[in-house]
């Protein structure tokens, strides 16, 4: 603006974003809205099962009900294999991921390959679902809770191992220093001056995890790894909405009964 | 130097550090004994056939024998099915963030009444308890096999995803500034597009583009029930012991997740 | 024998900044050498160097008669043993005890299982008691360092390091970190331990006046080159012209440099106060 020492004149129009702003903006919505439509209208669909869909859930919500409550004591053992699978694997996952991430993170690692084998552990666990997973153990082991074990562990080696190794790269490096200027040893650096520093995340996230494997570990069994969704596979194939029923309000009781002490868990860590 | 031994019975010789966690020995050893009490009780309680098992080592080395190399040859049902795949998580994610805005919204304590507010995070709460294969599983039985239930799958777990997050953004709004809005007389939506919408777009898009990244990985998944994408192709490998075709459909799953990924995390930090 | 002897000692970093330029020194008697100088001087990079926590480019350093810059891993593990180092910031690992803290100044001497099951030797057990006793933490070996104050931080970091019964003392900016009371306070017994167990100390200091009060020894360094070494009493007003730059030093001389600005979170009433008590504490 320029002090004339005269009156002041006043722009007429104001705009938020600048013509080169709002057209940037412009480019991104238009690109979404393409890639939107190009995906839908792609899609092999064939719209008119949409028309009744509404009809057909409530048609499915209305055969469930009442649910089968009989079948309670059956689903009892599943339901704890579920749970039990959930354990073993983030406690197995649990003593996995530590060393890995230690390997994956760039201020502990030994050399540049090892950080890179590390690292693609940890992208390859993260990139393959819980079920695929389960679906290669079960080739191997032969259907059951141990391929579900493993399923979980696998998947989440590279959930806690990245967020463990995050964390790594993250301590106080005075603290460091201090320790190798005593003379320790590498590994005994990594104990008494690393370790404790990441401690928290590492129970905190282990908790968290076990609390998501809960809900992963519900659907291993519908490729046979294990757990209350085998039951839950036949009954619906089979059409038997009553139990079906009952096995969802397991399943919804289990979930939040355990995020609830995942929660209170992970509160108590200081 | 002063030798320890110059004070040999002054300062005790003895050190335990205190225990962190359950300060009551007795509670502690109780603690560690239920430990392994579970182990025991839970590793010998699961059906597991350790015959069986045994075999998984060599059957595990079969099988990567089998996997190598890996065959990209029928790469017009590969291609096929990772499009598919990504058109889902694609289309998903956009229905997913405008679905989610009303629930999201009505999902705010300090913005919705009371039976809105818990409608809205009945829908939320029961939505993300079930696994997306359950999810998937009874939309093929209501829409039937192929995309669409895939696609129905994915939307209702990034409503659901995305609206408990735009829900906790507004719950933590600063009400300040929606104050001082009110008090220029604005009506409830342009309190929405001028004092909520500012505060909390920036993380809104965050998450939108987060759950892209989540619905590429879970799109990959839902197949196996019969709900569309790559992951039909996959399990049918499986079944046919076809391992060096589900190899080829692993890698190019990795693949397309680290992109995913790597895109995710370039347009977050575009978006600060 | 010298007890440590540097001689050329050259520190060029990556980028081509020479932070050392031919520092020579040798100190032949359990004495408190104080290395003064202005902010990016190489005080840090001198006293990292004698240990190699950073490697120094050329130049050779002695301990004992052991040349430390050709050492291998394992052996610049032995003789990073037998110096001990306090720093700015305390660097104790803070969700352990304080007594886990000063134990690992042993462990150089113990086993990874040792270190893994806290299971020192009594000797060293009994000797962190003795020291904790000594630096005025009695009692205190249960607390996690991060319930401690600065000053109680620093205590421990102190017997950390002498723990390791060491041949050789590296403290860097001991006190900047702390209001002037504490700074004293921890300085008289930095001071004190050095020559109660006859151990050299090489003590990088802010502070000029505390540096006079305290040391046996100055050196003063300039853009990586050595500009003074002498008694205390040498630091003159035109002999600080020339390490800092033009300043009346007259009053920083004789009343002692209270308001240093590296005090952190002190209100101003407070710190004049803490200034009065602190001359007093130097004074006794």
């Amino acid at each position: 603006m320029i002090a004339t020492g005269h009156a002041k004149t006043y722009p007429d129009i104001w705009r938020r974003f600048s013509p080169l702003e709002s057209a940037v903006r412009f480019f991104w919505f238009v690109i979404v809205i393409f890639v939107a439509v190009w995906s839908l209208r792609n899609l092999d669909i064939t719209w008119v099962y949409f028309l009744d869909a509404h009809i057909q859930a409530g048609d499915l919500l209305t055969r469930m009900f009442p649910p089968d409550w009989g079948h309670t004591g059956k689903i009892l053992a599943p339901l704890l294999e579920t749970i039990h699978i959930a354990t073993l694997g983030s406690i197995v996952t649990f003593v996995i991921s530590i060393p890995l991430a230690f390997l994956s993170a760039r201020n502990t690692t030994p050399n540049w390959a090892t950080w890179f084998i590390g690292r693609f552990i940890l992208v390859s666990s993260r990139s393959i679902n819980t079920v695929v997973w389960a679906l290669i153990f079960v080739a191997i082991f032969g259907p059951g809770a141990m391929a579900g074990i493993w399923a979980i562990t696998f998947r989440s080696i590279g959930f806690m191992g990245k967020l463990i190794a995050e964390a790594i790269e993250e301590v106080d490096e005075g603290a460091v220093e201090a320790i190798e200027a005593t003379g320790a040893s590498r590994l005994q650096v990594l104990l008494i001056g690393v370790l404790p520093q990441v401690l928290p995340v590492i129970l905190g996230t282990t908790i968290y995890r076990w609390d998501i494997n809960i809900r992963e570990s519900t659907v291993l069994g519908f490729v046979g790894a294990g757990g209350i969704g085998i039951e839950l596979y036949s009954s619906i194939n089979l059409f038997l909405w009553p139990e079906v029923a009952v096995m969802l309000f397991a399943i919804l009781g289990v979930v939040v009964i355990s995020e609830f002490v995942s929660a209170t868990a992970r509160q108590r860590i200081t | 130097m002063s030798p320890p031994a110059t004070t040999p019975v002054a300062y005790p010789r003895v050190w335990k550090n205190p225990p962190v966690f359950l300060t009551n020995p007795a509670l502690r050893y109780g603690f560690w004994l239920a430990v392994g009490f579970y182990l025991f009780w839970s590793t010998g309680s699961l059906d597991i056939d350790w015959a069986r098992a045994a075999r998984g080592l060599p059957r595990a080395g079969d099988m990567l024998a089998r996997m190598f190399p890996p065959d990209f040859s029928r790469s017009e049902l590969l291609i096929r099915g990772i499009i598919e795949s990504l058109q889902m998580a694609f289309a998903a994610s956009f229905i997913g963030m405008i679905v989610a805005i009303p629930i999201g919204l009505a999902a705010a304590t300090n913005l919705a009444p009371k039976p809105i507010y818990l409608a809205a995070r009945g829908i939320i709460v029961l939505s993300r308890t079930f696994h997306e294969v359950i999810i998937a599983i009874f939309f093929v039985k209501i829409v039937g096999f192929g995309p669409l239930a895939g696609l129905l799958t994915l939307i209702v777990a990034s409503v659901s995803f995305i609206s408990k997050m735009i829900a906790e953004d507004v719950e933590n709004m600063n009400m300040g500034q929606i104050e001082a809005i009110k008090a220029t007389g604005a009506s409830f939506t342009k309190l929405l597009v001028y004092a909520v919408q500012p505060q909390i777009l920036p993380r809104y898009l965050g998450v939108c583009i987060y759950r892209l990244d989540a619905n590429i990985r879970h799109s990959t998944v839902v197949g196996i029930v019969g709900a569309g994408g790559i992951g039909m192709t996959l399990s049918a490998t499986f079944k046919r012991y076809d391992y060096d075709f589900s190899l080829a459909i692993l890698l190019t799953i990795i693949a397309l997740v680290f992109i995913g990924e790597i895109f995710s995390t370039w347009i977050r930090s575009r978006l600060r | 024998m010298a007890m440590l002897e540097i001689t050329d000692l050259i520190k060029e970093y990556p980028g081509g900044l020479r932070a050392l330029d031919g520092v020579s020194l040798t100190v032949s008697e359990p004495q408190v050498v104080a290395v003064i100088g202005s902010s990016g001087a190489g005080k840090s990079t001198l006293i990292r160097c004698i240990n190699r926590l950073v490697e120094p480019t050329s130049g050779s350093i002695k301990l004992g008669g052991q040349e430390l810059t050709s050492l291998n891993r394992r052996a610049l593990r032995g003789a990073r043993s037998r110096i001990g180092m306090i720093f700015q910031e305390y660097n104790l690992v803070e969700r352990l005890t304080v007594m886990e803290n000063v134990l690992s100044g042993r462990l150089g001497a113990v086993s990874f299982w040792q270190a893994f099951r806290r299971n020192y030797p009594a000797d060293d057990v009994a000797a962190a008691f003795e020291l904790l006793d000594r630096v005025g933490l009695e009692g205190r070996h249960d607390t996690r360092a991060d319930a401690l104050s600065g000053g109680q931080r620093q205590r421990v970091g102190i017997a950390r390091a002498l723990m390791q019964k060491p041949d050789l003392l590296l403290v860097d900016e001991p006190t900047a970190s702390l209001d002037p009371k504490t700074s004293r306070q921890i300085m008289r017994l930095i001071v004190e331990l050095a020559h109660e167990r006859d151990t050299p100390a090489l003590v990088n200091i802010h502070d000029v006046a505390l540096a006079q009060a305290s040391s046996d020894r100055v050196i003063a360094l300039k853009d990586g080159r050595m500009v003074f070494d002498g008694a205390p009493d040498g630091l003159t007003p035109d002999v600080l012209n020339d390490i800092y730059g033009e300043e009346d030093w007259n009053a920083t001389i004789r009343k002692g440099d209270d308001d240093d600005d590296d005090n952190d979170n002190t209100g101003k009433s407070t710190l004049n106060i803490a200034g009065i008590i602190g001359r007093a504490v130097i004074a006794e």
